[in-house]
């Protein structure tokens, strides 16, 4: 706990929404979200003044990232509007190899004469440290892209709404949640326009629009007689979508478990409808039936399953991790080379395929280019249950024998050096058909999760333990009524290959971190995680209620 | 980007100012410049510099306000900045709870900043890592670490005739050292304001230790057992604590200091007699700034005192709505400890387990403050006054209220993140399965 999270903390009350302070830029009016900013011919100037200086004081690569960082954030609670944000940030970042030897200075002083200083600091700081450099820095080749461009496929950019609309809509969520039985709820909308140029002396230009958008809610019911309360957050999933996905279409819902009331929300979010179920589960869950610890069969929802993926499956096949470059911070992991080499290391059972990629359309990792201008695919990580592949980037890839950078590289802002980040990490839906219902029909003993919850795994990715949002008791099929204090703990490797079925095609969604934090100085990155419903038999389930 | 003067500030916030039409303004004004190295795999991965300076001007007609930032601070872009604030204020809708500028008000000068952490270089971070890198390996072992040093200014001023200035300096340094055939870890974390009182090779030589140590543990049943937590440990919990030390979602019933049936649980004894919490800016150890964003001077204040709730945070609107006075939340953590070291500690126990640190805490249940969270980096089984072996880490479900009502002894303090936190030794910490990770 550092103390300014301390502090962050104290400030804050338990529905409150923490928002990282370093995704903020300069504050500016939402007209002036619409403003251009520079064109592709002026970036490629000045990048080219970073490239040229870093080469002509002796570095052997060199990349600049120009960045224009647009947010809109919207803050309610209840009846009333408590902030609207509208920022920008706008900057460039210089990253070298001199001498073997990374080097990096970021600075928003977009001048010839600023990048020229920026370029200097970051080759200065290259070759100090190539004083202690063991390993010079290998990069995988990337063929030259030329002048290109990507753009988030947008139905409507979140910055021609008016903030009215946006005001309204979540002030009506509220309403329908109070009017509900919510004592208490809180809602905001982060939306985020990526504007980045990339240019490196490989010979790539690339211009990419990115857009991201994230409803939330929290609800809170209060019984002050015997001094409950119980939260029950908004099931929307962060998405990089442009505000179409607050349409609420009909044709994106999928209906829950029989007796949850529960709806699944694809490519389209009904705020309105969620905060009014949000509203009656969150009273429900006062006098919800506290659970008797034991082995059940999970049945776990898409939008708590994705969570889960993140952890167990996303994390541990990050090279970077795998090699012992996050070992002082996120840590390091089971998945290590030797079980990779074999080519037999049973991650999951058989049904288990387990897919990378940074493609996937209305998926927060999309971008046609990486941060270090290598295109983008999708691969396999897991395929019939076996480990296959990691997460690696240019520098990264030739430690495992590969020469082709898998395109995860990003950097959070202008101002923060890229690295490897999580692709979007999906597990791919059943092939029968097969549906919600059918799933919770063949449960004798089980649980059904939807939901993210409190959620914490070791430093190898060997033990976890998760909640969730919603818990409902399954017995002989049918679905009997809440639960809480539900949380499993597991094994990663235990627990997938407990995996025993997939709902089908129909039933997948997306479910996606807006704030995944990684690295020292920590940034965060925004990742999907794709399926459908799925089945895990005999998971270890705790109580966790206690009395003080 | 400099770090200006105190003048300096007086200067540019004044003539910001003095372009303010509305019925009130408050403006704040800070810059930072911050040098990082990250190393890993015995050889050094990362290292940066960063510059950053703003300015922000919040503008209010009645109950409407805007904001607006900058960071070039000529007349023309102050003027600017100024005007775009007002612009946004006119059309923000009323916020019920808004609290006009305080006026002047009177801080105490604050020990924040030492002129040597503001002069370090790229060749002293880089020093630092090889402080870590020679001697792992010469003990094959492998040192990963993060270094991190900063400077900056914050200043404010308002239409009321507020003026606040403080600048401040800090490092901070983690390095987690892994033995080589993979099954030791040991780690160690230092912050201070003046790099002078750090020591790099002191500081990687206890993560060394530790992770020659901890090679080879052996697991043990999980259960309830007596710990002795370093600061680093406890620090995730008591931290978390602070937390629920905040008025306005007690008095709403949603917070554990809520009481059943109505009200809060200030002047409740919730923990140990023996536990007392306050904050301290001035503490020569943990300094802060002598005053908070909104204004607000910190004193020291007392937040558990003889196991008692003493105070909670109150934000001015929710003082001003409840009748009492506003309580700024602390600006850091101070627990009263005692004269014992960790080697006494361990001496004086019979059987139990001593936790370097605890990680990956989450929140579980918001109502009993029910955490998780696992064991890192050197855990060890103490049997009759010493360290036997090395355990396998653990995964715990634990409150901070229940660990600080199962006090045994507490320990010396030790700075830790900026707060001032003393080794601990507490009876019955559950730990409910164990980990394989190393």
């Amino acid at each position: 706990m550092k103390r300014r999270n301390f502090i962050q903390y104290a400030g804050l009350g338990a529905g409150a929404l923490m928002m990282p302070s370093l995704l903020m830029g300069s504050n500016i009016s939402a007209e002036a979200l619409l403003n251009p900013g520079l064109d592709v011919a002026a970036k490629k100037q000045l990048a080219d003044v970073a490239l040229n200086t870093a080469k002509s004081l002796g570095a052997s690569y060199a990349d600049a990232r120009i960045g224009r960082y647009l947010n809109q954030y919207v803050f309610t609670r209840e009846d009333k509007v408590q902030n609207v944000v509208n920022t920008e940030s706008f900057g460039i970042g210089i990253r070298v190899i001199a001498n073997g030897t990374w080097g990096f200075a970021s600075t928003n002083n977009v001048s010839p004469d600023g990048i020229k200083k920026a370029t200097e600091q970051a080759v200065a700081i290259a070759k100090a440290n190539s004083k202690i450099q063991k390993d010079p820095v290998v990069l995988a080749p990337v063929k030259s892209h030329g002048e290109v461009s990507w753009k988030t496929p947008i139905k409507k950019d979140f910055k021609d709404v008016p903030v009215a609309e946006k005001v309204d809509l979540l002030l009506s969520a509220n309403k329908a949640a109070m009017d509900n039985g919510a004592n208490f709820v809180n809602s905001a909308l982060f939306m985020v326009n990526e504007q980045k140029y990339f240019a490196s002396t490989d010979g790539s230009y690339i211009d990419q629009d990115v857009h991201r958008i994230w409803p939330t809610f929290g609800v809170t019911a209060i019984d002050r007689s015997i001094g409950k309360f119980k939260s029950r957050q908004g099931l929307s999933a962060p998405m990089g979508l442009g505000y179409e996905y607050m349409d609420g279409l009909a044709s994106e819902k999928i209906a829950g478990p029989e007796g949850t009331g529960l709806v699944g929300y694809r490519n389209s979010y009904d705020i309105v409808e969620d905060a009014i179920l949000a509203a009656k589960q969150a009273k429900e869950m006062l006098t919800a039936k506290s659970v008797d610890a034991g082995k059940y069969d999970l049945v776990l929802d898409p939008n708590h399953l994705g969570l889960t993926i993140h952890e167990s499956v996303g994390h541990p096949l990050e090279l970077d991790r795998v090699l012992g470059y996050e070992a002082n911070y996120a840590g390091t992991s089971f998945a290590t080379l030797d079980k990779w080499k074999s080519g037999d290391f049973k991650y999951g059972s058989d049904i288990v395929n387990i897919v990378a990629d940074k493609t996937q359309v209305g998926s927060l990792g999309a971008v046609g280019y990486d941060d270090e201008g290598v295109k983008t695919k999708q691969w396999d990580l897991v395929r019939g249950g076996i480990l296959k592949n990691y997460q690696a980037i240019r520098d990264q890839v030739h430690m495992i024998g590969q020469n082709e950078s898998h395109g995860c590289c990003y950097s959070q802002s202008w101002n923060d050096v890229q690295f490897q980040r999580m692709p979007n990490v999906s597990l791919e839906p059943g092939k029968e058909k097969y549906n919600i219902n059918d799933m919770i029909k063949d449960v004798e003993k089980g649980i059904y999760i939807a939901g993210r919850g409190s959620y914490s795994i070791d430093q190898q990715r060997y033990n976890f333990q998760f909640g969730g949002t919603v818990f409902y008791e399954i017995k002989n099929g049918k679905i009997v009524g809440m639960l809480d204090d539900v949380a499993y703990q597991s094994n990663t490797q235990e627990f997938w290959n407990s995996c025993t079925k997939i709902c089908d095609e129909n039933d997948y969604r997306l479910f996606g971190s807006f704030f995944d934090g990684k690295g020292q100085p920590s940034q965060v990155s925004a990742v999907s995680h794709g399926s459908s419903t799925t089945r895990f038999n005999d998971v270890n389930v705790i109580n966790t209620g206690r009395t003080i | 980007m400099a770090i200006y003067t105190k003048e300096e500030a007086r200067q540019i916030l004044e003539k910001a100012l003095s372009y303010s039409t509305a019925d009130t303004c408050e403006i704040n004004l800070g810059g930072s410049e911050s040098g990082n190295i990250r190393y890993a795999r015995n050889t050094v991965s990362t290292s940066g510099h960063r510059s950053n300076q703003n300015l922000s001007v919040q503008s209010s007609f009645g109950k409407k306000s805007g904001s607006a930032s900058i960071d070039e601070f000529d007349d023309e872009s102050l003027r600017k900045v100024v005007q775009r604030a007002e612009e946004l204020a006119k059309i923000s809708p009323e916020n019920p709870e808004f609290m006009e500028p305080l006026g002047p008000q009177s801080y105490d000068d604050a020990i924040t900043y030492s002129e040597a952490t503001a002069k370090i270089t790229p060749e002293y971070r880089a020093m630092v890592a090889n402080s870590s890198i020679e001697p792992a390996a010469a003990n094959d072992v492998t040192a990963a670490g993060f270094l991190n040093d900063s400077a900056g200014f914050s200043a404010m001023m308002n239409s009321k005739g507020l003026f606040a200035y403080n600048k401040s300096t800090d490092i901070s340094f983690t390095v987690t050292m892994r033995s080589n055939d993979g099954t030791g870890s040991g780690w160690v974390s230092r912050d201070f304001n003046d790099v002078n009182k750090f020591d790099a090779a002191e500081a990687s030589k206890v993560a060394i230790d530790k992770a020659l140590m901890s090679r080879e543990a052996k697991a043990i049943e999980p259960g309830k057992y007596t710990v002795i937590l370093e600061p680093a440990a406890s620090i995730g919990l008591l931290g978390n604590m602070g937390g629920a030390l905040n008025a306005r979602t007690a008095d709403e019933g949603r917070s554990f200091m809520s009481k059943e049936g109505g009200g809060t649980k200030l002047g409740q004894k919730i923990v140990d007699e023996r536990v007392n919490i306050w904050s301290d800016p001035l503490h020569p150890d943990v300094p802060t700034a002598t005053w908070n964003g909104a204004g607000q001077a910190l004193k020291k204040m007392s937040w558990i005192e003889n196991g008692v709730v003493k105070n909670l945070a109150y934000d001015r609107f929710w003082a001003k709505e409840k009748g009492v006075e506003a309580v700024p939340g602390p600006s850091n953590f101070i627990m009263e400890g005692g004269t014992a070291s960790l080697e006494d500690l361990i001496k004086d126990t019979k059987k139990g387990i001593l936790v370097t640190r605890l990680w990956y805490i989450r929140g579980v249940d918001p109502q009993t403050l029910l955490f998780t969270g696992l064991t890192r980096d050197g855990t060890f089984y103490i049997e009759n006054g010493k360290i036997k072996h090395p355990v396998k880490n653990f995964r715990f479900n634990e409150s901070p209220i229940i660990m600080l009502n199962n006090l045994e002894t507490l320990g010396q303090q030790v700075r830790i993140d900026g707060n001032l936190i003393p080794y601990m030794k507490v009876r019955d910490f559950t730990f409910t399965s164990l980990s394989d990770a190393v």
